[in-house]
């Protein structure tokens, strides 16, 4: 192949990204404390730029480049424009937050913008090798941002298990990769797929790198029993990198998950379905009975995002185009979600205190109603509460496993879900129903802040109403990536 | 005679002992840094083992990958060591238990 066939235009908007956070990261040594906001409104306009390239360069099939190691096809464009938005939400709440603590500086900015090119190489990585790169370029740039109050004790021990346990995971990604290269031949997902499907492939060694590759994957998902560094690095993290790390993040973990054992190793699927059966009623059993002992919000929503990963991994489980677009709405559903809960968590963190207990949220609607209702909106979309959009995610996860004909895993969905309202109404209930321990104001934020998280949340209840356009759109980005590799 | 299975017992014994030093190890934080490039290294171990037993170079470039990413892998470790030591004074991994629940 020579240097006249390579197209550039599928990985077009990294190459722009990457070129945006070089210019970024150099302009900004140039610049005082003062003019800062010149570094925020760019990152703000490099996402905006991404968006539009990812936009007006999507195709509704799959386009592979560099050798067939990236892929550019619909439901990476679906994820890439998720990501943007969420990464966008994130930098407007985060500002006054990241002010008040003292690093509204470069390095959150440029790290955030890495932190999103990893997840866009991952996202359309087509190659074990594109994948690790993305996964590792996301990972390395988020352990940095955990550590960057670095006068923080809790912030630094948290950065540390969250380093270790997340190099445990991809050693134990690698070591299961590696099995599959020596049983297929190959490092390429399209033709380990083939391989495994045409029979020449080493059946026992590829099935004893699944193992070690789903262990991974939990690892990154945060499921249980790997779940044990999502509540201390939830809680540790100062809350805006936290909002960092619970947003875009599940996005490109989802569609990994789908590269690696959907597309990849699809024909084991009567393998992994199994192990990811137990991930699954795991995750939802322990996220949900461990969250109503937490009296902190930001661990209690770590156990949140736990049982809401298990639901996650029930569409992918179900091996079917309609489960996978369930859990992709599911988890495009989720990072809204998210964003809307921890925003508000933002918005009510003044200087030199943050607000992460529930005994903080105590009369909040008597102190500022339409931030009760906000955080009523989110935790009731959570809970799967219609006409909450959290509801159709559920019920199209859920469907998807009745369809397979699991109908045990969709009833124990069903009641854990139930044993999670319990604490998402306990927060509802403490907003409305207690009295304030202080008479403290709610702080007062940027109208753009205050603005964009209404919108926020109010596009829960709205989508929960009308959830057809976002839907189909997941199902469509699935089905026409699924159809060749 | 060295054969393909030599190495992958070898790559698996490297591994089993980096995953029992992350678990086991209750002392120093260091030793968990070690335990990860030694985990990495084994890996690698697979890759050249397959990739020469495959006669595919693709394992090989991916060695050179892994090897670049662990030493910035542990160029963060050690810089959130840094952090560590100078807010806790210690290193110690039975120390850091303030984040419980």
């Amino acid at each position: 192949m020579s240097w006249a066939d390579l197209n550039l235009m599928p990985a077009l908007p990294e190459i722009f990204l990457l070129s945006a956070v070089s210019v970024i990261l150099v302009l900004d040594l140039f610049l005082s404390d003062k003019q800062r906001g010149i570094t925020y409104l760019l990152s703000l306009l490099s996402l905006i730029g991404c968006a539009v390239i990812t936009l007006t360069t999507s195709q509704p099939f799959p386009e592979l480049t560099f050798s067939g190691m990236f892929v550019d096809d619909p439901m990476a464009d679906l994820a890439k424009v998720g990501m943007y938005v969420a990464m966008g939400a994130t930098l407007v709440y985060s500002r006054q937050y990241i002010a008040d603590r003292g690093f509204y500086r470069g390095e959150f900015f440029t790290l955030s913008l890495f932190m999103l090119l990893g997840m866009m190489v991952m996202v359309s990585a087509h190659h074990f090798l594109t994948l690790y790169i993305g996964l590792e370029l996301m990972s390395l740039a988020l352990y940095a941002l955990v550590a960057l109050r670095r006068d923080s004790t809790q912030a630094t021990e948290a950065a540390m298990k969250y380093f270790v346990l997340g190099a445990l995971a991809s050693g134990m990604l690698l070591y299961g990769m590696s099995m599959v290269y020596g049983a297929t031949g190959s490092l390429d997902i399209g033709k380990i797929a083939a391989a495994l499907t045409n029979g020449s492939a080493n059946m026992s060694l590829a099935m004893f790198g699944l193992v070690f590759i789903v262990a991974g994957l939990a690892f990154k998902l945060g499921a249980v029993p790997f779940h044990m560094w999502v509540p201390d690095v939830y809680q540790g993290a100062p809350t805006a990198v936290t909002l960092l790390i619970g947003g875009a993040p599940k996005l490109a973990a989802f569609v990994f998950v789908v590269r690696i054992l959907s597309q990849g190793l699809e024909p084991l699927v009567s393998q992994w379905q199994g192990m990811l059966v137990i991930l699954a009623v795991l995750s939802m059993a322990i996220g949900n009975i461990t969250a109503i002992a937490q009296t902190n919000l930001k661990r209690m929503l770590a156990y949140s995002t736990i049982s809401h990963m298990g639901f996650l991994v029930l569409g992918i489980l179900a091996g079917t185009p309609a489960g996978l677009s369930a859990s992709l709405f599911y988890a495009v559903v989720y990072v809204l979600m998210s964003l809307a809960g921890f925003g508000v968590l933002l918005l009510l963190s003044r200087a030199g205190v943050d607000c992460e207990t529930l005994d903080d949220l105590k009369g909040l609607n008597r102190k500022n109603s339409w931030y009760a209702f906000l955080m009523l909106v989110v935790m009731f979309s959570m809970a799967g509460i219609p006409p909450m959009v959290g509801f159709n995610a559920k019920l199209a996860v859920l469907k998807s496993v009745v369809d397979i004909g699991l109908i045990w895993l969709a009833v124990v969905g069903v009641v854990f879900s139930l044993i999670g309202a319990f604490y998402y109404l306990r927060v509802v209930k403490v907003m409305y129903f207690d009295e304030a321990t202080d008479a403290e104001p709610v702080s007062q934020v940027g109208m753009d802040m205050r603005v964009l998280l209404s919108v926020n949340a109010i596009a829960l209840l709205v989508l929960g109403i009308v959830p057809d356009g976002l839907y189909s759109v997941c199902v469509e980005a699935m089905k026409q990536s699924l159809q060749v590799l | 005679m060295l054969t393909l299975t030599h190495y992958l017992v070898l790559a698996a014994i490297l591994f089993a002992i980096s995953v029992l030093g992350i678990f086991l190890n209750r002392k120093n934080v260091i030793v968990l840094l070690m335990a990860i490039e030694l985990m990495l290294l084994a890996v690698n171990y697979n890759f050249i083992a397959f990739s020469h037993y495959l006669s595919d170079t693709a394992g090989q470039i991916f060695v050179f990958f892994i090897l670049t990413v662990a030493a910035a892998e542990s160029a963060i470790g050690l810089a959130i060591l840094v952090v560590l030591f100078r807010n806790l004074r210690t290193i110690n991994v039975e120390d850091l238990g303030s984040l419980k629940g």
